[in-house]
């Protein structure tokens, strides 16, 4: 049997977003339920959020982000031998996202396959990423998170309907030659999954919204998840201090600011995308990325910690360094 | 050593304090955290997890949402504490 050469890692080569173009303020959600723009901003944090319009697909926005990814990446799409779409919301189980989306963008006839770890994906997505370009199963590899979650929540509930939104984010993965390159590297992971707690977020069936234990789930993010984020960090070698940023799934701004506080992460470098992009589920990590990236605060090579968590209870964890 | 009712409440008055940004003083027997102390349900959830760590005594959310008023946590700790 003749097995492949190792690669000595996976870098980042750059990041995409897209968020659809209807902008839902707190003052239109107040419009149709009781609540208001005071009572939003500081149960959650959400100023503004984005919604997809009817016809506007899973796939589609996770084409649009992955399009700009890959422009900014310089990579060919020929040159693509692996896509992962985290997501889930699909419309439906059958056909996967991902095979059609890489036929969209021009990728010909990639491994393709759908991850479904909630809002932990992306971190999953990169990670397995990481781990076919590692062991030569891929060279290059479209890693996206695209959700449409409005499809699944109830647009009258004021515990969901106001927190959760839709978007893409995605990021080109390539081979890392050099481990003395340091833009980009995609650090090891630490995950995990709280099964016997997954009733806390759920879809019932195909006719049922999106529920959640409000403070259950706010109780589990602020309490069992950063031991896995400071052991991503032990993992890479990255003492807290040092992290140029901290990019949480984008929950709860709370959540995000309570975890960044038992990391020991100054306020000033914890993403705070969720204000006009709401809870996205997956996509929220790789497009505050692509923001971040797109405003100039990120300085290549500075390590920064990604934690993705959510449904079922799945968990993921790892540093990576700015492309 | 048992804490006293005296312990708990300067104990939950710090609490309260740190978490939600209500002096410890005003934080008294007979308020309640909603009406009295505009705390919300995420602050107490934070306000039990927090008072788990200073007491020892676990609050769970089934628990917490039967305790309106200060005197309430009081009476629970106490109780629950081993």
């Amino acid at each position: 049997m003749r097995l492949p050469e190792p690669v000595a890692g996976a870098r980042i080569l750059a990041f995409g977003g897209y968020q659809p173009d209807n902008v839902v303020t707190n003052d239109d959600l107040a419009a149709v339920m009781d609540t208001n723009d005071e009572w939003i901003r500081s149960r959650v944090g959400i100023i503004s959020r984005r919604i997809a319009g009817p016809e506007e697909t899973v796939a589609d926005m996770a084409v649009a982000a992955a399009g700009k990814a890959i422009a900014n990446s310089g990579v060919s799409p020929s040159e693509i031998d692996l896509v992962i779409v985290a997501t889930c919301s699909a419309e439906a189980p059958i056909p996967n996202v991902s095979a059609g989306v890489a036929s969209r963008l021009g990728i010909n006839a990639p491994g393709a396959y759908d991850v479904n770890a909630a809002c932990a994906g992306f971190c999953y997505g990169l990670a397995n990423a990481s781990d076919a370009i590692r062991s030569g199963s891929a060279r290059h590899v479209l890693v996206i998170g695209s959700e449409k979650m409005s499809a699944w929540v109830d647009p009258l509930d004021r515990s969901t309907g106001i927190i959760f939104a839709d978007g893409a984010g995605a990021a080109v993965v390539g081979p890392l030659t050099d481990p003395e390159d340091a833009p980009g590297v995609v650090g090891p992971v630490v995950w995990g999954s709280a099964g016997d707690i997954a009733d806390r977020i759920v879809i019932k069936d195909r006719t049922s919204f999106l529920f959640q234990e409000g403070q259950a789930v706010f109780r589990w993010a602020t309490t069992a998840l950063y031991p896995t984020a400071l052991a991503a960090c032990e993992r890479a070698g990255v003492e807290p201090g040092e992290l140029q940023a901290f990019v949480p799934h984008q929950a709860n701004l709370r959540i995000v600011e309570a975890l960044a506080r038992k990391i020991g992460v100054p306020r000033d470098r914890v993403a705070d995308d969720i204000k006009y992009a709401g809870n996205t589920s997956s996509a929220s990590i790789p497009l505050a990325l692509a923001r971040m990236a797109e405003r100039g605060e990120l300085t290549s090579g500075g390590p920064v910690l990604l934690l993705g968590f959510g449904a079922g209870m799945c968990y993921a964890a790892q540093v990576i360094t700015v492309p | 050593m048992a804490l006293s009712d005296q312990e708990i409440l300067q104990g939950l008055g710090e609490i309260v304090d740190e978490i939600a940004g209500v002096p410890a003083d005003e934080v008294t027997p007979e308020k309640s955290f909603v009406d009295d102390l505009d705390i919300d349900s995420l602050s107490m959830v934070e306000i039990a997890v927090a008072a788990q760590d200073k007491f020892g005594v676990e609050i769970p959310d089934d628990q917490l949402k039967d305790l309106k008023t200060v005197q309430d946590v009081v009476n629970y700790v106490h109780k629950n504490a081993s």
